[in-house]
């Protein structure tokens, strides 16, 4: 991974992204190297299953690849590319809709549901280090996992890819505003779900004699 | 303008993305200093959202680099 050139930043993935379309092909695969991880995991996220996902992602680098010279750089490169794999997914999906394991189409409407949180008078942080726990990894990859399609897709752009609001939109063809509703209704949906299993994972609580909590 | 705990619920994830405005987040701050439940669940939902962002979450196949820029290494030779 080291050895690799780093291709960061707009400018720089610009005049990379012209110089393979002009025919130093090669360059690609640096081009890509920052963009592998999340094409692959959106695609877990969307498809639920390893090797499909891994197989769909090879389609959209090939996609990404013949299609380079139509880039125009009003998005950042990193969200045309998980547009394109988001495309290439649900394409798979509907061929595939011969076994459907879940509806495409919104399962919930915008305006119904219950959104309330799991209500708790104290929370113990679990802390980042916790994730070197499989247990705990698997509680979360399952959580997001479960989630009814629509806000599944917003939490993998918003909070795992960290795409902003507007890009987020682009990609899902939704309004900003429709971004904003389903991702709170999805931290809720986790927060509710997570709460109960994550409480095992926080360090023992301390009794605190000197200072308080800020 | 006093605001309830479901009010304060409706806001906790444009609280935590600090898409609030000013009124509004003093409002809600104002809230958070004696409801101990909404503290708890904007801690909580916080804590959440920043595990799910962490990287080690979704485990990447091992040789799936080396598998896609193997394929890549085909298509590109052959134009």
């Amino acid at each position: 991974m080291t050895s690799e050139i780093s291709i960061q930043g707009r400018e720089a993935t610009a005049a990379a992204i012209a110089r393979v379309v002009a025919g130093e092909s090669q360059l690609f695969h640096e081009l890509i190297r920052p963009v592998e991880r999340a094409v692959f995991v959106l695609l877990y996220t969307l498809l639920r299953n390893e090797t499909d996902a891994e197989d769909v992602a090879q389609e959209t680098f090939i996609k990404i690849y013949r299609n380079l010279h139509s880039f125009r750089g009003e998005a950042k490169f990193s969200t045309w590319a998980l547009s394109i794999a988001r495309n290439e997914g649900l394409a798979w999906l509907r061929k595939r809709a011969s076994r459907p394991e879940e509806p495409l189409e919104p399962v919930l409407e915008d305006s119904s549901g219950d959104f309330t949180p799991a209500l708790l008078t104290d929370w113990r942080e679990v802390p980042p280090e916790a994730l070197e726990r499989k247990e705990l990894r698997e509680c979360l990859c399952r959580a997001i996992l479960h989630l009814p399609p629509i806000y599944r897709e917003v939490v993998q752009l918003r909070d795992i890819d960290e795409l902003d609001v507007q890009e987020t939109a682009n990609v899902l063809g939704i309004t900003a505003g429709s971004v904003k509703v389903r991702l709170h209704r999805a931290r809720a949906m986790l927060q509710k779900e997570l709460v109960p299993l994550l409480k095992a994972f926080a360090p023992a609580a301390k009794r605190k004699w000197f200072g308080r909590r800020a | 303008m006093k605001i309830d705990c479901k009010h304060v619920w409706q806001h906790i994830s444009a609280y935590i993305d600090g898409d609030v405005d000013a009124a509004l987040r003093a409002e809600i701050d104002r809230h958070l200093e004696h409801c101990e439940i909404c503290s708890a669940v904007l801690d909580s939902t916080r804590n959440v959202v920043v595990l799910m962002a962490d990287e080690r979450v979704f485990e990447i196949p091992a040789g799936y680099s080396e598998r896609l820029h193997r394929r890549l290494d085909a298509v590109l030779a052959g134009g």
